[in-house]
């Protein structure tokens, strides 16, 4: 099997039986990397000469038996986590040419357990997007195809670079970030895994804030196993985060492949939505019969207010992007557009350095903030929030976790969906409502819709219990025996 | 459900105001784009009005953990040349602003 084919725990142990060097490890990935990333544009910035250096120090290592969890292992970094030394653009002109000089805290804890960076993926511009167009840097291309149709699909997003650089085989895993979805709908799209933990499991320190009350990285990769992997090293206490919860990191691989016997299974009545595509709808089922299989209880639950979510989303993550955002004045860091007077400079600035969807938002934001709309709308939606989060709460009383579609539709093409912000945000209907609750949720791939694109079901666990999330998803995965590689891959293009 | 805060629909001079506190500089030529698509937004959220909130407490942050304290002691400092490596304008050990006393 390729190198760019295999999974990050048979490549950890590939490594520690010698069969093959870290050298040759993340060489394959520089070449698949230098062979389609100029089509897929999956990476924003890619650090090949670095991460040879890092490879050779991972052999040395690895020759003393001295290796770590993650030690030789070529890894994607969502450009908005911040890396020493390293570019970080949060795809966005008014950081193209930002250099931090301090390491995130879950890039620090990658390294620490020997991952390699390979490079910093795409993004929607500041995480704001649901398909990896709103990108400073150009769109990502998802590397799945229709059947018989060449169509330049999206990945998805916010993290569509991450998704699509690990189906295609450019990263054995990467990190994503999710606000409303960024992390599960774009797995959805491109057929691998994605979980976002619990608000306050992975520290935030060092990543690119867009809404603060919501914002959460995970792990992306092509197996349940390989993102319990990724989140170990991921997670834990950070004092500097002030919303990081200090409460014990589990041993995650030991979720993998738990009886599921007894398991309470919550479907949802109200993600039945409008505009649920029949292809999704039926993978749903076959989802629902599996877990049944592997000796879950299906129990119907009702969650009243998901359909409120993406309307409360909409004020509350504008809000904390706009107070967010504010930072991006020209002064301390960052592009800067010269004006005659400190205003006329601020808006200058402003104005070429941030994108249609970012300046959007940071305006909408302004206006719920405003005085004399703040309590209409800003208050009204923190209080909604509170009933969705109560929805999930009570349901969390009958069931264990619940199993729902990822997203409405699996992926569409460039240019379709966009002209409207409204139907765009339609996207994330089935994924807002977890990260407004903060609750756990993973989308795990369980086969191709009817076009030949990869359909995601998601899970949503209870606070802290990303356990049950990769002990139901590893499930699923054994059952979908999803094998189905993207017609680009490093593998095929040479 | 009305209330007395319903839906009203954004005119050229609030999408020039809103711009204006954001410090985001727009042309005239924007005004009637950036009104379509904020009110298309703000029309789409007005869904809300429907939810009887009464009595329900704002949720501010997800309650996994109440807030921390630390001591309040420096952590963190002597890095100068790190923090000012990023100014589009630096001269010596200070960010420049453009004159802004006249």
């Amino acid at each position: 099997m390729s190198l760019t084919e295999l999974t990050i725990a048979d490549a950890a142990a590939g490594l520690r039986a010698r069969k093959f060097s870290a050298a040759e490890l993340v060489g394959a990935h520089n070449a698949a990397i230098a062979a389609l990333n100029p089509r897929l544009n999956a990476y924003i910035t890619t650090t090949s000469d670095a991460a040879l250096q890092a490879a050779a120090v991972a052999d040395e290592a690895l020759g003393k038996g001295e290796a770590k969890p993650l030690t030789g292992i070529p890894l994607g970094i969502k450009d908005l986590f911040c890396t020493k030394g390293v570019r970080t653009t949060a795809a966005s002109n008014i950081l193209k040419n930002f250099v931090p000089p301090y390491e995130s805290t879950v890039t620090a804890n990658l390294l620490r357990d020997g991952a390699v960076f390979v490079g910093k993926t795409n993004l929607d511009e500041f995480a704001m997007g649901s398909a990896n167009i709103t990108s400073a840097f150009g769109p990502v291309e998802n590397p799945w195809k229709r059947r018989g149709d060449d169509a330049a699909l999206v990945p998805g997003g916010s993290s569509g670079g991450s998704a699509a650089a690990v189906a295609a085989g450019l990263a054995m895993g990467a990190t994503g970030t999710d606000t409303g979805g960024s992390i599960r709908q774009p797995a959805a799209y491109c057929g691998i895994v994605g979980l976002k933990p619990t608000y306050g499991r992975c520290s935030r320190f060092g990543t690119i804030a867009y809404a603060s009350s919501l914002d959460q990285a995970g792990p992306m990769a092509r197996t349940v196993r390989d993102c319990a992997i990724l989140l170990q090293s991921m997670a834990g206490f950070d004092a500097r985060d002030s919303t990081s919860v200090n409460c014990d990191v589990p041993d995650y691989s030991v979720a993998i492949g738990r009886s599921l016997k007894g398991l309470k299974v919550g479907i949802p009545a109200e993600y039945r939505a409008e505009g649920l595509s029949a292809e999704i709808e039926a993978a749903w089922q076959q989802g629902i019969n599996w877990l049944k299989d592997a000796g879950c209880e299906i129990v119907d639950v009702s969650l009243p207010h998901t359909k409120y979510g993406l309307a409360t989303y909409y004020i509350v993550a504008p809000a904390e992007c706009s107070s967010n955002l504010a930072r991006y004045d020209g002064l301390r860091f960052g592009e800067r557009v010269p004006g005659d007077t400190l205003d006329a400079m601020y808006e200058a600035t402003r104005r070429a350095g941030f994108g249609p969807e970012v300046r959007r938002r940071i305006m909408m934001g302004t206006y719920v903030l405003s005085a004399g709309y703040y309590d209409a709308y800003y208050l009204k939606a923190q209080k909604v929030r509170s009933l969705i989060r109560r929805d999930f709460t009570e349901s969390f009383q009958q069931v264990d976790v619940l199993l729902t579609p990822t997203a409405p539709t699996p992926a569409f093409a460039q240019g379709e969906q966009s002209d409207d912000p409204v139907q765009m945000y339609l996207n994330d209907i089935f994924t807002v409502p977890a990260s407004m609750a903060g609750m756990p949720a993973m989308s795990v791939p369980v086969g191709l819709g009817t076009t030949g694109l990869p359909l995601g079901l998601q899970l949503i666990g209870r606070p802290f219990d990303e356990e049950t999330l990769l002990a139901a998803g590893s499930a699923l995965e054994a059952a979908a025996g999803f094998t189905h590689r993207p017609a680009l891959r490093a593998e095929v293009v040479k | 459900m009305m209330e007395s805060y319903c839906f009203m629909s954004l005119d050229p001079a609030t999408v020039r105001r809103i711009a204006r506190l954001a410090r985001i500089g727009i042309d005239e030529s924007d005004v009637p784009a950036l009104q379509g698509e904020l009110n298309g937004i703000l029309g789409w959220v007005e869904q809300l009005n429907e939810v009887d909130v009464e009595g329900v407490t704002p949720m501010v942050g997800t309650g996994h953990a109440a807030l921390r304290t630390r001591p309040d002691v420096v952590t963190d400092g002597n890095c100068r040349e790190a923090v000012l490596s990023n100014a589009p304008d630096a001269v010596g050990p200070f960010y420049t602003v453009p004159k802004v006393v006249e």
